[in-house]
This record gives C-alpha cells, sequence and structure tokens, in this order.
C-alpha cells in the first residue's frame, strides 16, 4: 500500500481508504515517480524550488500522518533511533511546537534549540553554530532564523537533510504545505473532487511585504494552479510583486470580490521600522475582514490565518471562529502532518529506504 | 635615489591625442617626451603591448599593495571610513606617506567628526596633511543644512567633494534595490529613487555653493538623466561609478551571494544600460575599484547581515576593457576614466601620459585570457562577484613615478 515499502502498525491506517474518490487516500504506487525520483531533494528551503508533482507527493504523503494523529495512539517508530534538532533562532512557538510533535509522533529523538540560550549570543557565527550543530550528527536540522537566505547558508555547512521553518522574509515552505492540504481537505469538505486548485482564487492580504508565509503561499498556490490576489496598503506591499504573477489590490473589498480563499495575514510589528500604517484602529477600519466585508467574497468562501492572529485588526472574532468558514484551527492540525510527512520523506535516504538512495 | 631613465619602445602609447606607436621615455620620476631611447637609458620593449597611465583609483576602502600592483593601479584615493575614520590630520598624515614610494596613497578627508553626518570635521588641517579631497563616507550626509556649509568650505579650500548618493530616510537599512528580485528573496529593499533624490539635493547645494561635487557612485537612470542636466547647466559635478554596476544587474544577488551585496545595491537591468550609456556619452566621468576586501567573518553571513562591499582592484582595468570591446567607449577614453579623470578631480599631476607628468605607466597586454578567481587573489580577500568570470586584459609590468612596481 505504502509507496516506500513502510508498514504502519496504527490502527488509523485502515480511514485513509474510506474516501475513495479523494487524494486523502495518500500515496498511491504509480501517481509519482518511484523512489528518491518523487522528491529529489536533499533540504526543504522553499517552495520556489519545488516542481508541482513534488508539492502533490508531500500533501498525499501527509494524508497518512492526518490519519493517524486522529487516533488515539498517535505514535510510530518509523524515525526511531534518528535525532532531530530545531534550531529556532527566532522565537517561535507554534511553528517549533509543531515540528516537535511532528518528530516525536514519528518515534524520533526532537531536542530544541533556542537562540536565546545558544552561543549565538556569545559572538559565534552562524556558520560556527552550524558547523557545532553538524557534529553532532544529527538527521535532520530544522532551521528558523530572522535572515532572508539564512537557512540555505547552513544547509550548506551541514551533512544531514535541513527543513526551513521560515528564513527572514523569503520563505516559510512548510506553511504554505499545510494551508495547501487544510486548504484541499476543505474543499474536499464541500464535495469537490480535484487534487489541485485549478480554477480558485485566493486573496492573501496583510503586511506582504514582511511575511515569507505570503510569498511560500503564492508560489505554492500558483503551482497548483490557483490563481492569487495579494492585498496591503502600499507601505506594505512589495515592489514589483506582480512579476510573481500575482493581481495586486490597496482596495481590500475589490480584492475580496468573487474570491474563493480570504488568507489574512498579522501586522508583522517586529519586523517593521518606522511606521507603516498610522494604527490598528485605522488598519482594521481598511483591511480587517469583517462578516460584511466576507460577503463580497464567493458564497462559502474559505477563511484562513497562519496565525498568530490579532483578533479585531486583521480579522474579527466572528469570522475567525465561524464554523463554517473558518478553518484556521485545520490549518494548525495539518501543520503537524505534513511536517511529519517532511521529516519522513527527508530522512529516508538516511534509513536507507529502497529507492531513496545511498544512507551514506 | 634617483630614478634612471627608461625609455619603452615598440608600444601602443595612449596619449591625451590618441593612440601612437612611439617611445616613451621617463627620467627622474617624471614623462620626459615621446621620442629616444638616449644614451644610457635601459630600453624596455613592450612587444605591441599597450602603454598606458597606471590607474588612479579614486575612493578604495583599504590600502591593499598586491592587489592594486596587479590590477595596474598606481594611485589609491583612500575613503575615509577606517578604523579609527580619517577625521584627524595626525592620520590623514600617516596615510598619505604609507605607500610611498611604489604606490602613493592620496588620503579623503572624513567630511564630519566619526562621519556621523553632524559637525565638520577638521578640513584645513587635514588637506594641510595631505588630504586631497572629502568624502562624506559609505552615507550620505542627511543634514541639508551641514552639507551647504560642507560645500561651501570646500569649495574655499578647493577640495573635492566625493558624496555617496543615498537618501538616508529610503534607504534606511535596505539592502537591496526594490523589485522582483527583492521582493522574491524578502530581502530589505528601497527604491532606486533613493540615489535620484539624494543627488537632486546634492546638485542643487553644489550649485549654491559652487564647490566640486564627485558622486563617487551613480547608478540609476534617474540620477544620471539628473546629472546630465546639471553638466548641461555647467554645474561642477562628477559622476563615478564601479564595474559592478555597469557589468551586474540585481539577478546576480539571486541565491543569496553575499559577494554581490554592495553599496549602492545592485539595480535593475534597464539601470545598468543606463550606466553603460552614460559612461559612452560622457556622464560618467570615473570608474573606480571601490576596492573593499572582506574576509569571510564579514561575508559568509546571511545576505542582509553581511558587509557590503566588493574586493575590485584586480577586475577593475579588465572589466574597463569589455567596455572597449562591447564599443561602448574607446581605449583612450578608458584611461580618461581610469586614470585621467580622477587624477584631475585629486589634482594630482598624473593620470596621463603626457610630457612633465608624473611616470606612473601600466604596460598592459589588452588581450590576455584570464579567468576571475576568488580563491586565489592577490587582494587580501577574495569577495568579487565576478568570480569564475573569464576575462582579458593583464597588466605585465608597472611603473610608478619611473620605477619598476
Amino acid at each position: 500500500m505504502h509507496l516506500t515499502g513502510i508498514r504502519l502498525s496504527t490502527k488509523g491506517m485502515a480511514s485513509m481508504t474510506s474516501a475513495e474518490n479523494t487524494p486523502a487516500a495518500g500515496p498511491r504506487p504509480g501517481r509519482y515517480p518511484a523512489g528518491s525520483r518523487a522528491f529529489p531533494h536533499r533540504d526543504l528551503l522553499a517552495v520556489g524550488a519545488l516542481e508541482r508533482h513534488e508539492i502533490l507527493f508531500l500533501l498525499d504523503e501527509a494524508e497518512q500522518w492526518v490519519a493517524m494523529n486522529r487516533t488515539a495512539a498517535k505514535h510510530t517508530d518509523l524515525l526511531g533511533g534518528l535525532t532531530i534538532i530545531n534550531a529556532f533562532f527566532e522565537n517561535s512557538t507554534r511553528t517549533l511546537l509543531s515540528f516537535e510533535i511532528a518528530g516525536k509522533r514519528l518515534g524520533a529523538d526532537v531536542v530544541n534549540m533556542h537562540a536565546a540560550q545558544s552561543s549565538v549570543k556569545k559572538g559565534e557565527t552562524l556558520i560556527d553554530t552550524a558547523i557545532t550543530l553538524n557534529a553532532m550528527r544529527p538527521d535532520a536540522i530544522v532551521i528558523r532564523h530572522g535572515s532572508s537566505g539564512a537557512t540555505a547558508l547552513i544547509a550548506d555547512k551541514v551533512d544531514c537533510p535541513v527543513i526551513n521553518a521560515g528564513d527572514g522574509q523569503h520563505e516559510h515552505p512548510t506553511q504554505a504545505l499545510l494551508d495547501a492540504l487544510a486548504l484541499r481537505h476543505a474543499l474536499q469538505a464541500r464535495g469537490q473532487t480535484a487534487d489541485d486548485f485549478t480554477g480558485l482564487t485566493v486573496t492573501i492580504c496583510g503586511d506582504v511585504l514582511h511575511s515569507r508565509v505570503a510569498r511560500s503561499n503564492i508560489l505554492c498556490l500558483q503551482a497548483l494552479g490557483a490563481s492569487v490576489r495579494v492585498c496591503a496598503p502600499p507601505a506594505l506591499m512589495p515592489q514589483g510583486i506582480e512579476a510573481m504573477g500575482v493581481e495586486a489590490f490597496h482596495d481590500f473589498d475589490r480584492a475580496l470580490e468573487g474570491t474563493d480563499v480570504a488568507m489574512m495575514l498579522r501586522l508583522q510589528t517586529e519586523r517593521m521600522s518606522g511606521q507603516f500604517v498610522p494604527s490598528p484602529r485605522e488598519y482594521h477600519h481598511l483591511y480587517g475582514l469583517t462578516a460584511r466585508r466576507l460577503a463580497n467574497a464567493a458564497p462559502d468562501a474559505i477563511v484562513m490565518h497562519p496565525g498568530p492572529m490579532n483578533r479585531g485588526i486583521e480579522i474579527d472574532s466572528d469570522v475567525a471562529d465561524s464554523i463554517d468558514r473558518s478553518i484556521i484551527t485545520a490549518q494548525v492540525e495539518m501543520g503537524v502532518a505534513i511536517r511529519m510527512a517532511c521529516l519522513d520523506v527527508l530522512t529516508r535516504r538516511r534509513r536507507g529506504i529502497a529507492g531513496w538512495g545511498d544512507p551514506a | 635615489m634617483t630614478p634612471h631613465a627608461v625609455t619603452i619602445v615598440g608600444g601602443r602609447v595612449v596619449t591625451p591625442d590618441g593612440i601612437q606607436d612611439v617611445p616613451l621615455r621617463m627620467a627622474g620620476g617624471a614623462i620626459a617626451g615621446f621620442a629616444g631611447p638616449e644614451q644610457g637609458d635601459e630600453v624596455v620593449d613592450a612587444k605591441g603591448q599597450l602603454v598606458a597611465p597606471g590607474i588612479v583609483d579614486l575612493g578604495v576602502f583599504a590600502v591593499d599593495k598586491p592587489a592594486f600592483r596587479f590590477g595596474g593601479i598606481t594611485r589609491a584615493a583612500l575613503m575615509p571610513d577606517q578604523n579609527p575614520p580619517l577625521d584627524y590630520p595626525a592620520r590623514v598624515n600617516f596615510i598619505a606617506k604609507s605607500g610611498k614610494p611604489d604606490l602613493w596613497v592620496h588620503p579623503l578627508a572624513a567630511a564630519t567628526v566619526s562621519l556621523e553626518g553632524e559637525q565638520l570635521a577638521e578640513i584645513a588641517l587635514m588637506k594641510a596633511a595631505g588630504a586631497r579631497g572629502i568624502a562624506t563616507g559609505r552615507r550620505w550626509i542627511a543634514d541639508s543644512g551641514v552639507m551647504l556649509r560642507l560645500l561651501q568650505y570646500a569649495a574655499m579650500l578647493d577640495l573635492v567633494v566625493v558624496s555617496h548618493a543615498e537618501d538616508d530616510g529610503l534607504a534606511g537599512s535596505a539592502v537591496a534595490t526594490a523589485g522582483e528580485v527583492a521582493t522574491r528573496l524578502g530581502l530589505p529593499s528601497a527604491p532606486a529613487e533613493a540615489e535620484a533624490l539624494a543627488v537632486a539635493r546634492d546638485i542643487a547645494l553644489t550649485e549654491l555653493s559652487g564647490a566640486r561635487l564627485h558622486l563617487r557612485q551613480v547608478t540609476t537612470r534617474s540620477a544620471l538623466s539628473l546629472v546630465r542636466a546639471a553638466k548641461a547647466r555647467g554645474v561642477t559635478v562628477t559622476a563615478g561609478v564601479t564595474p559592478a554596476h555597469f557589468m551586474l544587474s540585481d539577478l546576480s544577488t539571486m541565491d543569496f551571494r553575499t559577494f554581490a551585496r554592495l553599496s549602492p545595491p545592485l539595480r535593475c537591468e534597464d539601470d545598468r544600460q543606463a550606466v553603460r550609456e552614460a559612461i559612452g556619452d560622457g556622464t560618467i566621468d570615473v570608474i573606480a575599484s571601490g576596492h573593499d576586501p572582506r574576509g569571510p567573518e564579514d561575508k559568509r553571513l546571511p545576505f542582509a547581515d553581511a558587509a557590503p562591499g566588493m574586493a575590485g582592484a584586480e577586475t577593475l582595468l579588465a572589466m574597463t576593457l569589455t567596455l572597449v570591446r562591447d564599443g561602448v567607449i574607446d581605449l583612450p577614453r578608458a584611461f580618461a576614466l581610469l586614470s585621467a579623470n580622477p587624477a584631475r578631480l585629486l589634482g594630482v599631476n598624473a593620470g596621463e601620459l603626457r610630457d612633465g607628468c608624473e611616470a606612473d605607466v601600466a604596460i598592459i597586454d589588452v588581450e590576455r585570457p584570464w579567468v576571475v578567481d576568488g580563491s586565489r587573489m592577490e587582494a587580501s580577500a577574495g569577495n568579487t562577484p565576478f568570480d569564475r568570470q573569464p576575462t582579458q586584459g593583464r597588466v605585465s609590468s608597472l611603473y610608478k613615478g619611473g620605477m619598476p612596481v
């Protein structure tokens, strides 16, 4: 059943095949190239480096973990004996927790390194920190760093797979993947059967300038066939964003018109030097997602937010908590599954899975 | 020791009147005519190579003799951005003597104390100590009142003011030019117009003060058209550029290549074309290396955290010669940009192969192919954005004041 021949002991796997007509059935033989050719990357650094079928492969791989995570005994020893280091040079609660849970549910030994406790504060360079981590022979490193490109720099210096958990304002690939997975589940729940997002319009609204989530999502959604609109006040709209193939709006109501998905972003005040919007109140006046505004969108439009939310600023509570519109909690749930899929796929070579290369 | 006389024969000599197949005689440290050799002269056969003035590199950040020797640079104007900065006469005096005899370093005095852009430094005393110009450093002087007083003072002292033109409010902590590349990479960026804004103000204050203003790097189409218009009005403004901005665009920063992290940042392709046009039509007067060797501790960092700058001394000549091969300029104009114009701005009797001029001479094989290799450079660090690029044109021998370097 499993493409790679890994056997899972969990009972929850039975539910995977319940919906025959949906891609929730997990990786299917013959759909992807065999072995590592389905995902020929050592690291996961950027959605921009992935092909459409590689994204779909990770999404399909994640379905088994969605299923397992919904059972009581949500644990496998697939990654037993492996060490995963979560090296977070920037504060994070939810992403770190999500990666930690993902690693532990797969049976790996997960170690978290916080910047506040690290030798970075003692003047050690990023490269030296990377070399030090590498010497401890981890089997995967998950990195978050405040500077764009930092994870690629580290990946260059270590021998194990590296997962980018957010680098500056550049990319946050697992967030885009989990958003795609959550969106796909939501569409399936509405009876749509397509694997991808062809014909779908997604509006990303908020602090696009400072958002790595926006960049990864633009690339991921487009790869899966969606057309993407971005909406932000001029100061928070990156110059040249149209070159990424998106439609740019300053008027939120127009941006929402007929959209199938509204993806809201937080104002990243920690990345702002100087004043970008006059006040949160005024921001809400122009860009807050209210129930009234949402009525402009397509009927049943889906509401997403990568969190953490600032209720009453970019999104109203009644919208965020709307059971039939908001999939914000599903995004968090899918985050664990996607990260499990990434850790599984990227460590296959290390674990000597047939077809995934020499473990060296 | 008085240098003995040398006559270079068999060369194609770059003179102010064009390229001439004549001998070049150097005696007493100066150019001594285009005849000879005379009795007792050492005779050097250039074997058809180019005989050109040594390069006068206006605005380097480090004194790096091996790299300058490789690049044919006989004089370098050192930026005041040293540690400590060149804002004090004794430091200027020390630097002015530091390279002699084989390299002459012309210190550029810091315009303001600690280069902070607030209080004018002791410019007249620094001039007496050997400063050949004044520079604002890596940053623009944001306070227009300070800049006006600086320009007025510099006009009185007849010193050129070398300005870094980037509006502070727009540039802020940006490390890239706003546009598609910066957006895709998620790099803090500033609009290219930050340069035009700064250039417009500096030109206005120059007109007001009558000073000589040299904009060390003008890299955008809009700023270049401001310079072009100002020159047409007779404003005493000159513009410079480094090869990075006529060879590369911001595409070179893809993959977060920190060797392409420069100040001002690399621009879009249209601006690169505008720089080439401006070199061709005379709007740009100076091509300099901006030599700023930086080791891994400054460069092996995430892009935004890395120090700006490139080791440019070794590639300056070869990259400028690509403009000749591409038909943008001819050879005499290339050496006006590299040598004569910067020498004139600094007020030194060099930069041209003219009777009585200091005998700073480079013999150059303009065709010789070589590959830039960042790991094997003469410079104290190999941070070149041209790494592994094949190029042409190498200095075969170099004379400073008539003596072989």
